[in-house]
């Protein structure tokens, strides 16, 4: 419950409103892929921020926040040496490990490239483990295409794909929404886990085309974004009809959501 | 068992025992739950009238200090307050330093707790202490609080704790428990006292009380059974789980919509409801900040907000939230209902909304289920 503090080791700036942080601690921070922590901003606030390191390097912890609000814009102005609090892991982890021997078919949607980064780290990793690895990314323009350099250097592991909504001179990929890459991912969805995080409106959408495909709706995971205030399943903001989406999520399988998300405003 | 006098011995040997003795008092036109150093404190001689809505004192014939069904306090204000430190954060050159911790504080003894509000405690303890997490200042608070208990000799115009099997007897919860017993010609109050616990008996036996009678034990349970007959609500929880969440789009939600102010006042006053924010502040120099919990309701637009807006922006959603929540969802969360009967939200809701008529009104036609 109480945050532990840890100091900004290094901050880069991703994007034009998006940085990755660095911290470290007195101690590592072991977690695993999907999970997320709870970053304190002294004074200002703390929001559920996921956790966008690698997971096999636990000792230093990463996260790529967006200025959105006044936390994160807080988070996001903090320097080198200056310190923030933290408290976690929490929540549901992407299922690597159910995962094994069947293709996965990763897809992001803006920021969400973010909580699956661990996920990503981990299937390269251990790559013999799996079959196809195949990511579906889009992105609004080309210049909010989050982690550049490193997606060429997952190109070579897996089959990854990238589309942006508005093109700018230039840009010599894929233009359209990121459903349009579906139909390119060499998976059998027969065979196959999709891990999919970005907004609700685009998973929604996504989850529609992948069970068209073939998916079975237990093996599509979903990461969902609600108010996490406690994270601890105490302070009822996240709420999802019985869910509790900070400690029975944040990382869930379409079985179980779609009920939940069929209702409006639930 | 106890005359007046008995009672005011009650009250000397729990504060001798070194607790803060919280206790039903009559404060701004209504019975509310403060610290008292008497029992002359108790509202003797009053009752409260609730209806849909409305709450008004009333004077009573007789001498009865528990004569009114619950008021607008429950003990979640002693174990969960409305607003607490959770921590106090420095700036410093390596980093943060944060000190958290609960503090210290006398233990607190409850005087008065209806049988409703035993079963809300025991539903917080599951909620707050119950899971993977226990909350540190709810237990801390917890575990130091003594019950005393009062078997309800008026059902209050709100009250349907019949249907949810939690009143108006004291079954379990408490440390010591009384029934007020009202000489019919003097109108002179006396008390059977029973302990439920250890720590109970041990109060009761410095009390200079005598052996019940046969027939005031049984004119004691006359007194609940009386009450149980005379409550004029009830709530059918048959089914009522697939009754809830199984309409999401139930006219009714709709239509409760129109009259739902939005206020928040039956999340505040429901003994159960646990939905919290913290807010954290710093001081003027920048170098001092807090953190502190506060009560928080599903009402609010705030309450659902994540960037981009509110999920729950329709007063149809948050209302339907807290309902299905207190009714349903909550049983799968926690393997209990929300709900003790308490008929609080009915009668501290500014527009009259009544939980048992909305439940009835979902359970008729437009709806799938």
């Amino acid at each position: 419950m109480q945050p532990r503090p840890f100091v900004v080791r290094a901050r880069r700036r991703e994007l034009a409103d998006t940085v990755t942080l660095e911290l470290t601690g007195d101690a590592p921070l072991p977690f695993s892929p999907g999970q997320f922590n709870m970053l304190y901003a002294f004074g200002v606030g703390e929001i559920a921020i996921s956790i966008s390191g690698d997971p096999a390097q636990p000792e230093v912890l990463r996260h790529t926040v967006r200025a959105v609000g006044r936390v994160s814009e807080a988070l996001c102005g903090l320097r080198r040496g200056e310190g923030v609090g933290v408290r976690g892991p929490y929540g549901t982890p992407w299922p690597v490990a159910e995962a094994e021997g069947l293709d996965v078919l990763v897809v992001a949607g803006g920021l969400g490239l973010a909580p699956l980064r661990p996920a990503i780290l981990h299937l390269i990793r251990h790559r013999q483990r799996y079959g196809h690895l195949v990511m579906c990314y889009g992105a609004r323009t080309p210049a909010d295409v989050l982690y550049q350099r490193e997606l060429a250097r997952w190109q070579r592991a897996m089959q990854v794909e990238v589309t942006v909504d508005s093109p700018v001179s230039g840009w010599q990929g894929s233009v359209g929404v990121v459903t349009a890459l579906l139909p390119r991912a060499a998976v059998d969805p027969a065979r196959a886990v999709a891990m999919v995080c970005g907004p609700e409106i685009m998973m929604r959408f996504v989850t529609r085309d992948l069970l068209r495909m073939g998916l079975p709706p237990e093996r599509i995971y979903l990461s969902m974004e609600r108010n996490m205030k406690c994270a601890i399943g105490l302070c009822g903001h996240c709420q999802l009809g019985p869910a509790f989406l900070c400690k029975d999520g944040p990382v869930l399988p379409w079985s179980r959501l779609a009920p939940l998300l069929s209702v409006r405003e639930l | 068992m106890l005359t007046e006098d008995g009672l005011e011995a009650l009250v000397g040997a729990l504060l001798r025992r070194g607790y803060r003795v919280i206790g039903p008092t009559v404060r701004e036109g209504a019975i509310v739950l403060d610290e008292i150093s008497s029992a002359a404190e108790l509202p003797v001689g009053w009752t409260a009238e609730q209806e849909a809505g409305s709450y008004r004192l009333r004077r009573r014939a007789d001498r009865a200090r528990f004569g009114w069904a619950v008021g607008p306090h429950s003990a979640k204000r002693l174990l969960f307050p409305p607003s607490e430190r959770l921590l106090s954060v420095r700036r410093s050159r390596g980093g943060l330093v944060v000190h958290g911790g609960v503090a210290q504080m006398p233990p607190q003894a409850l005087l008065g707790a209806r049988p409703c509000d035993l079963a809300a405690i025991a539903v917080q303890d599951r909620v707050l202490l119950g899971g993977a997490w226990a909350d540190p200042a709810y237990q801390a608070r917890r575990e130091r609080l003594f019950v005393v208990a009062v078997n309800c000799g008026e059902a209050g115009g709100t009250c349907f704790c019949v249907s949810m099997g939690t009143g108006p007897a004291a079954t379990a919860g408490f440390d010591l428990v009384l029934t007020e017993l009202i000489d019919p010609d003097r109108g002179q109050p006396s008390y059977l006292i029973r302990a439920g616990t250890p720590a109970g008996q041990e109060v009761l036996a410095e009390l200079a009380g005598r052996a019940a009678t046969p027939a005031e034990v049984e004119a004691a349970a006359e007194v609940v059974a009386r009450t149980a007959q005379s409550m004029g609500r009830r709530l059918d929880t048959a089914g009522l789980h697939q009754v809830l969440t199984g309409q999401p789009e139930h006219p009714r939600w709709q239509e409760v919509a129109t009259r739902c102010l939005t206020c928040a006042n039956c999340t505040l006053v429901c003994p159960t409801c646990f939905c919290h924010t913290v807010e954290d502040t710093s001081d003027l120099s920048g170098e001092h900040a807090e953190r502190w919990r506060r009560w928080d309701s599903c009402f609010t637009l705030d309450f659902s907000y994540v960037h981009g807006g509110s999920v729950r922006p329709s007063v149809r959603a948050r209302y339907r939230q807290w309902l299905t929540h207190k009714l349903a969802t909550w049983i799968d969360q926690f393997g209990t209902s929300g709900c003790v009967g308490c008929g609080r939200c009915i009668t501290w809701c500014p527009v009259g909304i009544d939980i048992t008529e909305e439940v009835r009104a979902l359970r008729g036609p437009g709806g799938s289920a």
